[in-house]
Parts: C-alpha cells; structure tokens; sequence
C-alpha cells in the first residue's frame, strides 16, 4: 500500500445537521441496496399490478346473465312483462320455469341457479285491485359480490315493466313490491369497495414486509456490528431505513389507483391531492410497524412470521374481508388499532363518496397515533449494543 | 479531553459476563498514544469482548475507564466518532460497491467532501479501477483493505482492529502492517488483535489474554524476559524420541518441536538441567542454551492458565 506517497488530505467534520447529514447517508445507501436487489424492485411494481389484475378481474364486479329460475304460479301479461324486465337488465337469464315451491328450492339450494323469482298466484288481480302484492327474488347471496348488482338493479325492473303494460298506466305509486330476499348471506358487500380495498391491502403487505426485514437483515449480514460502532443514532437508521419505502409505497398505490381507474372504472371523486397525502400518512404507519417488528425478533424468518401475524387480522378485521359494522365489539375494538380499518375508510370515502378532509379527522388522526406508538417503540426497542 | 498525559486507552477492572459464563475478568490495561497494541491470545479468549466494550458495542458489567479521554460507560457517542473499528467478519455491505461503501462511512462521519473522502481513500489503499466493484465480490485482501480504508476514513485517533489479517496471504499482510506502522508514525494509537506470533514482534507492546484474565503485558522483550523460562533447544536424530523420553520428567513444563529442532523449557532451571542431563552428552544430539521465542512463552502461559482458570 502507498500509505506515506499519498497522505490523504485531513477532512474536517462538520457538527451541524447531523441528523439530518446521517439519515441522508442511511437513505442513499438503503436506496442503492433496494436497486441492487433486483428481485424486491421488480416485486415493487409485479405485486400490485398482479394482484389488482386477478382479484379485479377474478372478482368480477358486474357479473351478467346469472342463471335463475322462475317460479311462476299464475301466467298472467303482467307476469311476462316482469320477467320480460328483469331479463332485459341483463343481469338474470331465466334458464328454469317451474311450478312448484320444491322445485324451486332445490334448484337455489343446489346452486343451479342463482336467482329465484316467485310470481304468486293472484298477481296481476292484486295489481289492478292496489293491494300491492310481493314479487319476491330470492338471491344466493353466498357470493354476494355476484348477487348484490343484481338486486341492486331490482328497483328499476318494476318502472320498466309497467311502462309497457298498458293496463296500469302510470301510476303515482309503486303498484306491487319487489321484495328482495339474500339467501344464505344477507350482508352483500358492494363491488366498488374491491379496488380502493386492495389499495390499502397491498400497500399493508409490501410495505410492511419490506421494513419487517430492514434490521434483522443488517444483523443477519454482520452489517450491524460496523453500523453500530459508527456515530448513527437510532432514529436516524430508522429515517433512513423507512424513507426510501414511501416512495416506494408511493409508486404502489399510483399504480394501483391507476389501474383501478383505468380497467375498472372506478371513480375518484375526492380531491386526489388529499387522497396522495393521507396514502402517504398510511404507507409511513404501515413501514414504522414494520421496522418495530424488525427491531424486536431475532431473524428473517422471525420477521416474516410477524408481518404474517400482523397482516391476517388486518385483512379480516379492517373491513375489507367483512363489513366492520357488522363485527362484534372487541373485533371492532381490534379493528380500531388496525391502520388499514383506517385506511380503507378513507381511500373508500375519497374515492367513492367524495369526502374532505373534515369527514376524515378522525381517522387521519388514528393513523397518525399509531404511526407514533410505533415509532416510539421502535426507537427504544433498538438495540444500541451488541449486549 | 484529557489527552495530555498521553494514554489513549486507561482502563480498569473490565468484567463481562454472556450468560453465566465470565468472558473478561478484572481486565486492566493501558496504551499509550501513537502505538500499536497487539492482544493476543487463545480463540475464545475475550479479546473480541474487549475491543467492543472499549468502542462502546457492550457495555460492560463492571470496570471503568477511558477512551481518547472519554468515560468509556457515559461518552460511548463521543468514543464512536473517534475511533475506528474493524470487525472480525468482513461487515461492510457486499451489495455496495466499493465507493458507495466509503461514502456511505464518510457522510455518516459528517465529511464535508464525502465523494472526494472517498475517492481519495480509494487511491490511498489501492482500490483504483476497483470502485463500482460491489464488496462483495473482492478477494480477502482487498476486502480487508478495503475495511481498514473505511475505519482510517474519518480521521479517527484510535483504531480497534480484530484479526484484521486472518485469512489474507503472506504478501498481503506484510503491506497491512506496514500501513498500519504508517498510520501510528502519524499520530494513531492502534489496538490489533492478532493470532500470528511474527505480528505480535510487529507491535511496540503487546497483552496476552487468556480466558479471559490478561497474563501478560508489555515490549515483546519484556515479556519474554518476565515469563523466567529457561529453554533449551535441541538439534539432531531422533526428536521424536527424545520428545517422549523428556515430556512430564521433573522441570520440564514444555517440549515443542520446531522443525528440525526441539524447544526443552521450564522454570526450574536446576530441574531443567538435571532433567536433561542424561541426553546432554548422547552423540547425535546438540543441545544449546537460547532465549525461548514469543510462542514457548504464549503457550506456556495458555498451559498454565488452563490449570488455574478451567
């Protein structure tokens, strides 16, 4: 070596900014690992294009021509042009017509068809009279995602179906009613909460995965003994150990917005600027609960098992599996400290209804207590020793 | 600071313990500024320990002392910022290149010119035309160099080295302990744990520990001196037998064969000599009083603390 040729020059250190000054450093250098690691970069942008592409596509929002069956105990022109109606939403297709209740059981229980509807005996009489007789629509709605466009589509079958009758007329009032019957499921979740839904899931699972192997990887690769013994503190290794990954959550949740919008029409009808910052607020929530479960368990394996522990409850807690309202108590009260029960009430009120920040305060609020619980105990939980 | 009685290192009284087991006892050692220390001793001997609690990765369970003049247990950031340490196992990032890895050292030391630091560094240790290498995929001694290059980066006082040339070839490692003698002349005390007995006669002083317990410590001639061991070295036929003949007779704590030579000690140099006596005059054989060597005195010093510690 030239040690003596080439004395090199005595830098002098500046004092000011440090923690600023070291976090950029950490930050440069988890940026460099992130590009080097080919296969997490490519998971950035594979992961939530795939998995938006097979739930969207594979749960098909607006399901056409279910199969159904028609139980018809009278066949009066009315009748018809009811079922006439119904088919032309496109949404039932009529591939049964029986004329005994068991019958028609059979063919809903067996899944044969999906829809049932029920044409009682007296129908049109009790139409002309006003008594307002039922139509009942019996759905299985064990797929509820397939039966609720469906009877969502209900209320306009009856205006359709008179218009044409000439009988009737145009008259102030509903003349019979559409009883709609879920079987089997009652609580038929909407369609458009599927993508604004898989926002928040993805974002949970990258996101928290990425950060939940930041430290014990550094450990694991030795790393961590010639970190420890440089002058970093621990919030500074945790600044810039989360700060590359916003970003990256960043890109996730564009994409995903994006193709949302883009193949399956979903709306945006809030402020986007809004729906960017609150994004934003749930990724760096998401990373700090990463990086704590990092600075608790031993290895890799450990930290995966965590994210895992971490990650189911979100999924069927938050309200995305199942409606929160209709959980008990306590798993409403464990859903509250979830960050994506949170979340998805925001990304769905944003995109869905349009909601201002002013709705929002409570959740935007909740996001950030976590955000800090976590951080406070990942900053204490880091072990500044080897000890 | 206090650096002006000249000592960078003063501690006293050190004590780990991982798990039950004492790992360093009542360890006391001093080194002074612009020397280089070499730690030597058995695997497993706590000189690893050592060097992290004294660049403040453990804390230790009792003792005190300082560090460049800073309280070893209060001042562990201020110790950092100074002190440069290389560890065992390579621990820089293999996914870095090689430039990356040195700005990365030199921003989180506050170099004002983190580019230039490293640029100058790279030239300084040899690694040009190597920079967008990722460290990983370097060869052990350019590793290493690339290891000491990071630690010396900063500008430290001190420099704590553990077995930086475990694994590196002959060459190699005479160019490490001449940049190592390099950067003493200007100024910076190195602490260099080492196994090899030519790079302890490297060192102006050294310490022998042994589980644990320091046994020995000062110049090389100075311990060779206060270790009392009379040697005897033997050349000609049948070493081998000789060495089974010798081995347990009273006054003999140790036979070593050395090539073609045989290294006869002990401390009793009447029991010694009246030991050998029967062979002194058995043609074939030719006996001569020498100083014992640096590893008779390590060994024997490793034998003998087996009895007292274990």
């Amino acid at each position: 070596m030239s040690a003596v040729d080439h004395p090199a020059p005595a830098r002098d250190i500046r004092e000011r900014f440090g923690f600023w000054r070291r976090s950029y450093a950490m930050l440069v250098k988890e940026f460099i690992q992130l590009k080097r690691d080919r296969v997490s970069f490519a998971m950035i942008v594979m992961l939530p294009v795939m998995q938006l592409l097979l739930f969207g596509y594979a749960i098909n929002t607006t399901p056409h021509h279910l199969p159904s069956a028609v139980l018809l105990q009278e066949d009066s022109d009315l009748a018809r042009s009811v079922l006439k109606a119904l088919e032309n939403t496109a949404y039932f297709r009529f591939i049964y017509e029986v004329h005994d209740v068991d019958d028609f059981d059979n063919l809903l229980k067996s899944g044969k068809v999906l829809f049932g509807v029920e044409i009682p005996r007296g129908f049109e009489r009790a139409v002309r009279r006003g008594d307002r007789p039922a139509l009942l629509v019996a759905a299985d709605a064990t797929d509820p995602i397939a039966a609720s466009a469906a009877l969502g589509s209900l209320g306009m079958v009856v205006q359709t179906a008179l218009a044409h009758d000439l009988y009737i007329g145009n008259p102030p009032e509903m003349p019979f009613e559409i009883r709609a019957h879920a079987r089997y499921n009652p609580a038929a979740a909407s369609s458009l909460n599927i993508v604004p839904g898989l926002v928040g899931t993805i974002l949970t699972m990258t996101m928290l995965i990425f950060t939940a192997l930041s430290v014990t990887r550094e450990v694991e690769r030795g790393t961590m003994e010639s970190l420890l013994s440089m002058p970093i503190r621990p919030v500074e290794v945790m600044f810039g150990k989360i700060i590359p990954y916003v970003l990256v959550g960043f890109v996730q949740a564009f994409l995903i917005i994006g193709i949302g919008v883009g193949l399956f029409g979903v709306p945006v009808l809030g402020n986007l600027v809004l729906l960017a910052l609150l994004s934003t607020l749930f990724i760096t929530t998401n990373l700090s609960i990463g990086y704590t479960i990092s600075t608790v368990v031993q290895n890799q394996l450990q930290a995966m098992q965590m994210s895992m522990m971490f990650f189911l409850p979100s999924i069927l807690l938050s309200g995305f599996m199942f409606p929160f309202a209709g959980m008990p108590a306590w798993a409403q009260y464990v859903g509250e400290c979830l960050p994506l029960t949170h979340y998805l009430r925001i990304v769905r009120a944003i995109m869905l209804k349009g909601a201002t920040m002013q709705n929002l305060r409570f959740d935007a609020l909740a996001l950030a207590i976590l955000m800090l619980v976590a951080m406070t105990i990942a900053v204490t939980r880091f072990r500044r020793t080897l000890d | 600071m206090s650096d002006g009685n000249g000592i960078a290192i003063d501690v006293k009284g050190l004590t780990k313990s991982f798990g039950g087991r004492e790992v360093v006892h009542d360890l006391s050692m001093q080194v002074k500024r612009g020397s280089i220390y070499g730690f030597l001793g058995p695997n497993g001997s706590g000189k690893t320990t050592t060097i992290r609690i004294l660049c403040g990765l453990l804390t230790p369970d009792s003792g005190e002392g300082t560090c460049l003049g800073c309280d070893i247990l209060r001042d562990a950031e201020k110790i950092k910022r100074q002190v440069g340490y290389m560890t065992q196992r390579f621990s820089l990032y293999q996914d870095l290149s090689v430039r990356e890895n040195l700005e990365f050292v030199a921003r989180l030391y506050g170099l004002r010119d983190a580019r230039g630091a490293a640029r100058d560094m790279i030239k300084r240790i040899g690694l040009s035309g190597r920079e967008e290498q990722l460290a990983g995929e370097l060869s052990g001694g350019w590793k290493q160099r690339l290891a000491l290059g990071a630690c010396t980066l900063p500008n430290p006082k001190l420099l704590l080295l553990d077995e930086p040339t475990a694994g590196v070839d002959p060459k190699a490692r005479r160019d490490f302990w001449n940049e190592i003698h390099a950067l003493a002349a200007d100024g910076l005390t190195v602490l260099v744990s080492t196994h090899y007995m030519d790079e302890a006669e490297r060192c102006h002083e050294i310490a022998y520990i042994a589980y644990g317990h320091l046994l020995a410590h000062g110049t090389v001639d100075e311990v060779i001196a206060k270790s009392a061991l009379t040697t005897y070295t033997v050349t000609g036929e049948d070493l081998n037998g000789l060495t089974a003949a010798l081995t347990g007779k009273p006054g003999i704590d140790m036979v070593a064969r050395f090539g073609t030579s045989l290294h006869v000690s002990g401390h009793d140099v009447a029991a010694l000599e009246a030991s050998i006596a029967p062979w002194r005059e058995k043609a074939g054989l030719h006996w001569h009083k020498s100083s014992p060597s640096l590893e008779d005195v390590f060994i024997e010093l490793m034998s003998r603390s087996k009895d007292n510690f274990q």
